[in-house]
């Protein structure tokens, strides 16, 4: 292709290198140097895509990130990104482009047909409308799905990598124009470390625009030079592609790298990314301004252009994005633009200035041109279906001035600081009227520098960013005393505004004025909000979506507090802008993931037997970060008989279970004793060595918190055990108990969790298993009889041998060092054969105990039960105080309707209540049913060879073989059941104890 | 993102922390001596100050120590950091 709408000479794009890619499968030609947007606007290419709710036609409107119409689809299949912008994005070769939001093609789109039958949906429309019926709105949801899609995600996990980089450094640079280098500059010099980032290709910003000069080098020269000069200081990390997209507290600032390759099929020419997180000493904000959009009937016609673009484009581009062209202005930057055009060869057909009275020096040289100006004119209407062929001009009371053709209209508005990042920390900012905008005020370590602050001509950038960059590196305690050297350019006068907001009344309603385009907010919607009552800056924001689209609305907040202020008939530093928030362009969720994705998402916990179970063919359930065997099926068994068959094991033979993923804490210290006092409910001073005793610990709410055996292994020194999952909440609460409240106590609490693996004994013979694997340790009954602790050797392995039971049998819990557990696991597996052993896992492990009627901390309980409502009550000391006692006394605590454990029982022996399931008295007509409770654990205990289950229910100890029926979760019925004590097995404790 | 200043170990980036709610509120010496009221208070009610503001923090992936640190809770300023008794 031809590229008709690139000049013959200039720019900065590399002629020697043309490259083609693809928009929509056709292949666009362009240079290296281009990004998407220049290289479609020098194919011609002027519609690139439709608006969000009416399906306008929508052209490229500015040079750079705050674009509302440039978002496109970039590569394909695995490797594409959505929501990324044209103008910022580099032609790569072989790069395949698609527009977003048009079905079926961007040229015939079926939803722009919805703008014929409701010509334009009002603001507040999902809320009135679409909520009403409420049966239909999967219907609307689905057609507004359908017709607002912004992009689709990669069909397949993306290949490239994406990674998180901490970095320090002493002055942040946020921005490489003529401010931002300077400033880089200035710092690096003072012996700083600098990081300057920018989200271009290439560092420069307005300077690759401008026919201005510095240090008497054209201003692009000049900014390669400066480039080159800080990329080869030592300390200074120049980032390109990089957008700053968060500030938060303590000056943290996030930015997004893009990694860019020229390797044809890259994704949208990006492999990957990198998010930086930077604690800088200090921030030099130098991001430069957004020109302001103007108002007028259908100005969002593809040839509607920034003014400040058009510059961008012909001069850094060498691109002529139109053949005849408009200039609409309140300031004087529209008559550079009109210079920039007619250099370049594009008649300038008109410029209408809001300005009664345009003087100064480029109006002078714009007249001489012969240029036509029309002073105290606007811009009332574009003509024009998908680009602009005329514009109709009128004074500023509406009178009507005449129609100009031209298929380009440039418009400026004057310019709104880029204050993004500095209002997302809270910094403050006030309004300045000579700019018509909020203009940032540094604070907190945070310089703004250049356009950002105000300062819009070069020769005031540069000095106040040189300025920014030396304050800013002394500020974080670098200083060399050199003196400072501003780079030189010509002074220019700033341009006066004459802020101008809402057209002259009287046209057409069916003529829209959009303020935001990419949400399609337009000028009557603001008007319906303020009618309705919502004035606040925030409140027109939800009302209307006003700046909610993936462009934060750059173009269109700015614009809005000026309308609403003239609206309200307030002063625009009163209305303010809506809150900034982080991102401040879109950010790849690769990246933000970085490497936490996949097995690197959470750690895994396992055993030091976890391959033996493996191998055992075990199936595994995940306990918060632990992987536990669930059980182990032989060939051809379903879970169910499995686990049937694991439980007989140890009720008549014995079964062996890795339970090493029991919390531990050693307790140890003169005053232990005194510390289990107050932190568990019962009392532990007069345990001797040697024995161990089950604890019960609350919150200071009274609700039990977690519970386990605890042994005193000897005068100071005690071993905790805790439930898997609260392992660590435990230790934390410990710690802080003791840091907090009681640093008078001498306790010292050490996690060995991991340092000592568990392996549980279980069943009538487990006794002659642990003798068979070889023992120093007596097992006699009377020697080592139950709730009591041996230490000695297991297997030739030192251990801790304790003597407790979460099944109900005879037991023994064996503690080896983690490095030994493998090797001590294997010799009771091979002593116990000839006893039958079988491996269990913790599905049988919840069988048992329930059977016993054990309460798991988390599944009977739910932080609103008291031992009391568990049957514990037996548990809690009169003579000490204790963590929760006084709470147990409150009125609540005592209410006689709190829910209490029972075990139900089902007519049908078969049947397995539905854990969770609802308790109710009688499942009759009256709605909703009085709820009794509800169901905390449900099995099959082969044992009993019946179902059982065990419940929460109000009143059920009182009531116990009383008739109650549980509702089934998914179809509607009732099983009928009896309650009954929460024991079912052995309810007097005997085998546990032989 | 707050960066804490451990008394211990040094500023910190606020995931390292656990937040412990608001300071001096001293477990009472004789909790069946208080009335139901006295207790609730003790339990439930914070003062949720705006402004400057005494809280605990624990340094839970570092030294693992409590501290009282005073916020600003509108600006989020960190206006000084103390310990528990002992000195760092
Ligand atoms: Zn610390």
């Amino acid at each position: 292709m031809s590229q008709p709408f690139r000049l013959d000479h200039g720019g900065r794009v590399d002629r020697d290198t043309p490259l083609q890619f693809t928009f929509d499968g056709r292949p666009i030609d362009a240079f290296r140097g281009d990004t998407v947007a220049s290289a479609l606007l020098a194919n011609g290419v002027t519609l690139v895509g439709r608006s969000f709710k009416y399906h306008r036609p929508r052209g490229i409107v500015s040079a750079g990130a705050e674009d509302p119409n440039a978002f496109v689809q970039l590569g394909h299949g695995a490797r594409t990104l959505p929501n990324r912008l044209a103008t910022v994005t580099a032609a790569t070769p072989g790069l395949k482009v698609r527009h977003v939001n048009a079905w079926p093609t961007l040229e015939y789109d079926v939803m722009s047909a919805f703008g014929l039958v409701a010509p334009f949906i009002p603001a507040g429309f999902y809320y009135k409308t679409l909520m009403w019926p409420r049966r239909l709105w999967p219907l609307y949801e689905h057609f507004l799905r359908h017709a607002a899609g912004l992009g689709h995600a990669p069909d397949a996990p993306d290949p490239d990598r994406y990674d998180h980089v901490h970095a320090h450094c002493d002055v942040l640079v946020v921005g490489a124009g003529p401010a931002g280098l300077a400033a880089a500059r200035a710092a690096a010099r003072a012996g700083a470390r600098v990081i300057l980032a920018d989200e271009q290709a290439e560092a420069g910003g307005s300077l690759l625009s401008t026919h201005e000069r510095v240090d008497g080098l054209p201003a692009p020269r000049w900014a390669d030079a400066t480039t080159t000069e800080l990329a080869a200081t030592r300390g200074v990390t120049v980032l390109p592609n990089t957008t700053a997209f968060g500030l938060y507290e303590s000056n943290l600032v996030l930015l997004a790298e893009r990694l860019i390759t020229d390797q044809p099929d890259s994704a949208g020419s990006e492999n990957g990314a990198r998010v930086w997180r930077v604690l800088p000493k200090q921030i030099v904000l130098a991001t430069g301004a957004h020109e302001r959009p103007l108002l007028f009937a259908n100005n969002d016609r593809p040839g509607v252009m920034l003014a400040g673009a058009i510059s961008t484009y012909v001069n850094r581009y060498a691109v002529a994005p139109g053949s005849r062209a408009v200039l609409f202005t309140n300031n004087d930057a529209a008559y550079r633009t009109a210079l920039d055009l007619t250099d370049a060869g594009v008649p300038v057909a008109a410029i209408a200035d809001v300005r009664s009275d345009p003087a100064g020096d480029l109006s002078s040289e714009v007249r001489a041109q012969g240029i036509a100006v029309h002073a105290g004119a606007v811009v009332r209407h574009a003509q024009g279906g998908r680009r602009v062929a005329a514009v109709e001009l009128c004074s500023l009371d509406g009178a009507p001035l005449g129609a100009v053709e031209c298929d380009l209209l440039g418009v400026s508005g004057g310019f709104a600081p880029a204050l993004h990042l500095h209002a997302q920390a809270r910094g403050p900012s006030e309004w300045d009227p000579t700019l018509a905008a909020f203009v940032p005020r540094g604070a907190n370590g945070i310089h703004p520098a250049g356009a950002v602050a105000g300062q819009l001509g070069l020769a005031d950038a540069l000095r106040q960013g040189t300025q920014a960059g030396s304050t800013a590196a002394a500020a974080a305690g670098c200083s060399n005393g050199s003196d400072l050297e501003v780079p030189r350019a010509n002074e220019s006068t700033q341009a006066f505004i004459q802020p101008y907001w809402l057209p002259p009344g009287g046209l057409a309603r069916a003529k829209p004025q959009f303020v935001d385009l990419h949400e399609d907010v337009t000028l009557d919607d603001l008007r319906l909000s303020l009618r309705e009552g919502f004035e606040s800056i925030e409140h027109v924001k939800r009302y209307t979506t006003l700046g909610m689209g993936p462009d934060q609305g750059k173009l269109a907040n700015p614009l809005a507090t000026g309308v609403i202020a003239e609206l309200l008939g307030r002063d625009p530093a009163s209305v303010g802008t809506p809150r900034h928030r982080p991102a401040y362009s879109p950010v790849s969720l690769g990246a933000i993931a970085g490497r936490h994705i996949g097995p690197l998402a959470d750690p895994v916990r396992v055993t030091p037997m976890q391959d033996w179970h493996e191998a055992a063919g075990a199936r595994f359930e995940n306990v918060g970060q632990w992987r536990r065997a669930w059980y182990y099926p032989q060939p051809g068994e379903s879970m169910h008989e499995a686990v049937a068959r694991e439980c007989l094991a140890v009720r008549h033979r014995v079964g062996i279970l890795d339970y090493s993923t029991l919390g531990k804490i050693e307790i140890t210290g003169p005053d232990a004793g005194e510390f289990l006092d107050r932190v568990y409910t019962n009392a532990w001073k007069r345990l001797r060595p040697g024995r161990c005793r089950y604890g019960l610990m609350l919150g200071e709410d009274g609700m039990i918190f977690d519970d386990g055996v605890t042994a005193r292994l000897d005068d100071q020194r005690y071993l905790m055990f805790t439930s898997t999952s609260n392992a660590a909440p435990v230790l934390a609460s410990l710690e802080q108990w003791l840091q907090t409240e009681w640093p008078d106590l001498r306790v010292y609490l050490t996690s060995v969790s991991e340092h000592w693996s568990n392996i549980a004994l279980a069943g009538p013979r487990s006794r002659d298993v642990l003798a068979a694997a070889g023992t120093d340790i007596p097992l006699d009954r009377r020697d080592f009889p139950f709730m009591t602790f041996r230490q000695g050797h297991v297997a030739g392995v030192q251990a801790r041998v304790f003597r407790i039971s979460f099944s109900g049998e005879l037991s023994y819990e064996i503690n080896v060092p983690a490095d030994c557990a493998r090797h001590v696991w294997e010799a009771l597996v091979d002593a116990g054969r000839p006893f039958g052993i079988t491996p269990y896992g913790t599905e049988t492990m919840h069988v048992l105990r329930a059977e016993k009627g054990f309460i798991i901390v988390g599944q009977e309980t739910d932080g609103s039960v008291t031992p009391d409502d568990v049957g514990l009550g037996r548990l809690l000391s009169r003579r000490k105080d204790f963590l929760g006692k006084r709470s147990l006394s409150r009125p609540d605590s005592v209410r006689p309707d709190r829910k209490q454990l029972v075990g139900l029982l089902t007519d049908d022996p078969n049947q397995i209540l539905p854990e969770g399931g609802h308790v109710v008295d009688s499942p009759g007509p009256r709605r909703p049913l009085p709820m009794r409770g509800h169901v905390t654990s449900s099995y099959f205990s082969p044992v009993l060879g019946r179902s059982i289950a065990l419940a929460m229910v109000t009143g059920g100890r009182a009531a116990l073989g009383e008739r109650l029926y549980v509702a089934t979760l998914h179809d509607n019925r009732w099983l009928p059941a009896r309650s009954c004590h929460p024991v079912f097995y052995d309810p007097e404790g005997a085998r546990q104890h032989v | 993102m707050l960066l804490i200043p451990c008394p211990w170990c040094g500023p910190r980036e606020d995931d390292e922390f656990t937040f412990g709610g608001e300071a001096d509120f001293p477990r009472p010496a004789e909790p069946e001596a208080l009335t139901d009221e006295q207790w609730a208070d003790y339990l439930f009610m914070r003062d949720n100050r705006r402004g400057r503001h005494r809280e605990q923090w624990c340094h839970t992936a570092g030294c693992r120590r409590w501290f009282i640190v005073e916020r600003d809770t509108v600006t989020n300023e960190i206006l000084g950091a103390g310990t528990y008794g002992g000195s760092p």
